[in-house]
């Protein structure tokens, strides 16, 4: 790598705000290799690292070359073990297991980080996955005030997020098993999906959705707190609305945002955004069609800004998919125009609750 | 590439995603079948597998509505 570009990339990684910690287990995790000694002793600052970052909403994982089945038991025994997502512990290379974690996951290897004693396994890594933040064991303690540990918003949801994860665990585990096609396992989920105009409660998650979501996001216009709660309460202007996925599993939490303005001849859509977690849920376009139906009932025509950011481009499928034609174009923003004529039906397998609260 | 080939790799990929046998003039869309993300992998599927790119204005459903409309885009495509 060019001097250059590590000089890039290393001022991207400071700016970098991580999502998920891959962890080592022996001398890491824990003092010692469990192969050599079973009663292997705690790191008792990774420990409280782990919890620290599960509060903040930050993703724990394992990257280990063990014997999976006892080192998972070891974590049993010492009540750890429901703290790691998709943990990898087998023989491949690290770089290997971090890239399955952040398949799992579905969430990007510039959010990673990777804490390893052994200078060799971060080297494999750095080499790999050069996006990866790498941190040697002994610097552990940086974690506590670094920057790239401090999430932006630390809301309820955050010390959710592992369980919601965790139901996903779930899912997808029956989804694997699931003799059939998609829409008969969708149905299967009992998902309800509500929509309702954003409150004041929902801000800061609404704040935070702006900000993470990249990939299910129309334009990336990002609002602050301040802003939202204006939109919010310009009923004439504007619709601010908000959705809540929950299925057998358990809920996903507050997962869709939507940011209509409300001109005399068009509304406008300025803003659709999904959380990736509901990516293959088939229920984005639940929103879209919400949108059309009360756009239709306004009389006025529906509007929709695009801005590719180079990974939302189903955002733009969907909304050709779905009916709009593209009727202008300024540099990188694509304005579409939908003529409200034919509205694609809710899908069945999904109840849908539509606003009730008062406005 | 001749007709039957484009056909029977896209037929394929849908199958294989549906388990179900697809007419070559059935709608795709119309079977109740597709979300978001069923659309962006079979655009995703038609440029990689056929090595062309789909643009903006090629991004219609009417392209995508059945296995002929998209043989004749990648048709299109690769002779264009």
């Amino acid at each position: 790598m060019s001097v250059a570009k590590e000089q890039i990339l290393k001022a991207k990684k400071e700016k970098q705000s991580i999502k998920c910690v891959v962890w080592d287990l022996d001398h890491t995790l824990w003092n010692g290799v469990l192969l050599e000694d079973e009663q292997v002793v705690l790191n008792d600052e990774a420990v409280k690292l782990v919890k620290e970052m599960d509060r903040r909403g930050i993703l724990n994982s394992i990257s280990s070359k063990n014997n999976q089945d006892a080192a998972l038991a070891k974590l049993e025994e010492l009540g750890l073990a429901e703290y790691f997502l998709y943990p990898e512990i087998n023989w491949n290379p690290k770089s290997m297991s971090v890239a399955n974690i952040s398949r799992s996951l579905n969430i990007g290897l510039d959010t990673f980080a990777f804490v390893d004693d052994s200078e060799f396994e971060r080297g494999e890594v750095a080499h790999e996955l050069p996006q990866v933040l790498c941190l040697d064991a002994a610097e552990m303690s940086q974690m506590w005030a670094s920057p790239n540990f401090q999430p932006p918003f630390i809301t309820p949801e955050s010390a959710l997020r592992r369980k919601m994860y965790m139901s996903d665990v779930q899912r997808k585990a029956a989804e694997k098993d699931f003799q059939g096609h998609n829409e008969e396992f969708l149905a299967k989920l009992n998902m309800t999906f509500q929509i309702g105009y954003a409150t004041e409660d929902d801000l800061q998650r609404a704040e935070e959705l702006t900000v993470r979501t990249n990939q299910l996001n129309t334009t990336g216009y990002t609002y602050s707190y301040a802003e939202l709660d204006a939109l919010r309460q310009d009923h004439e202007g504007h619709l601010l609305l908000v959705a809540n996925l929950d299925d057998k599993y358990g809920t996903y939490g507050t997962i869709g945002l939507s940011l209509v303005e409300k001109g005399e001849q068009h509304w406008t859509i300025k803003l659709l955004l999904m959380s990736c977690r509901v990516m293959s849920r088939g229920v984005g376009t639940i929103m879209m069609s919400y949108i059309m139906q009360q756009a239709k009932a306004a009389g006025a025509t529906l509007r929709a800004e695009f801005v590719p950011n180079g990974r939302n481009r189903m955002m733009f499928v969907t909304y050709k998919f779905g009916g709009f034609k593209q009727v202008d174009k300024e540099g990188d923003l694509v304005v579409l125009e939908h003529d409200l004529v034919e509205i694609q039906a809710l899908p069945e397998y999904v109840n849908i609750h539509l606003p009730t609260n008062e406005r | 590439m001749s007709h039957k080939d484009i056909k029977t790799r896209i037929k394929a990929f849908i199958g294989k995603h549906f388990q179900y046998e697809l007419k070559p003039d059935e709608d795709i869309f119309s079977l109740g079948f597709v979300n978001s993300l069923f659309a962006m992998q079979l655009v995703t599927f038609v440029e990689s597998e056929f090595d062309i790119t789909v643009e903006d204005e090629d991004l219609e459903l009417d392209n995508f509505r059945t296995v002929n409309a998209i043989d004749s885009l990648v048709q299109k495509k690769l002779s264009g």
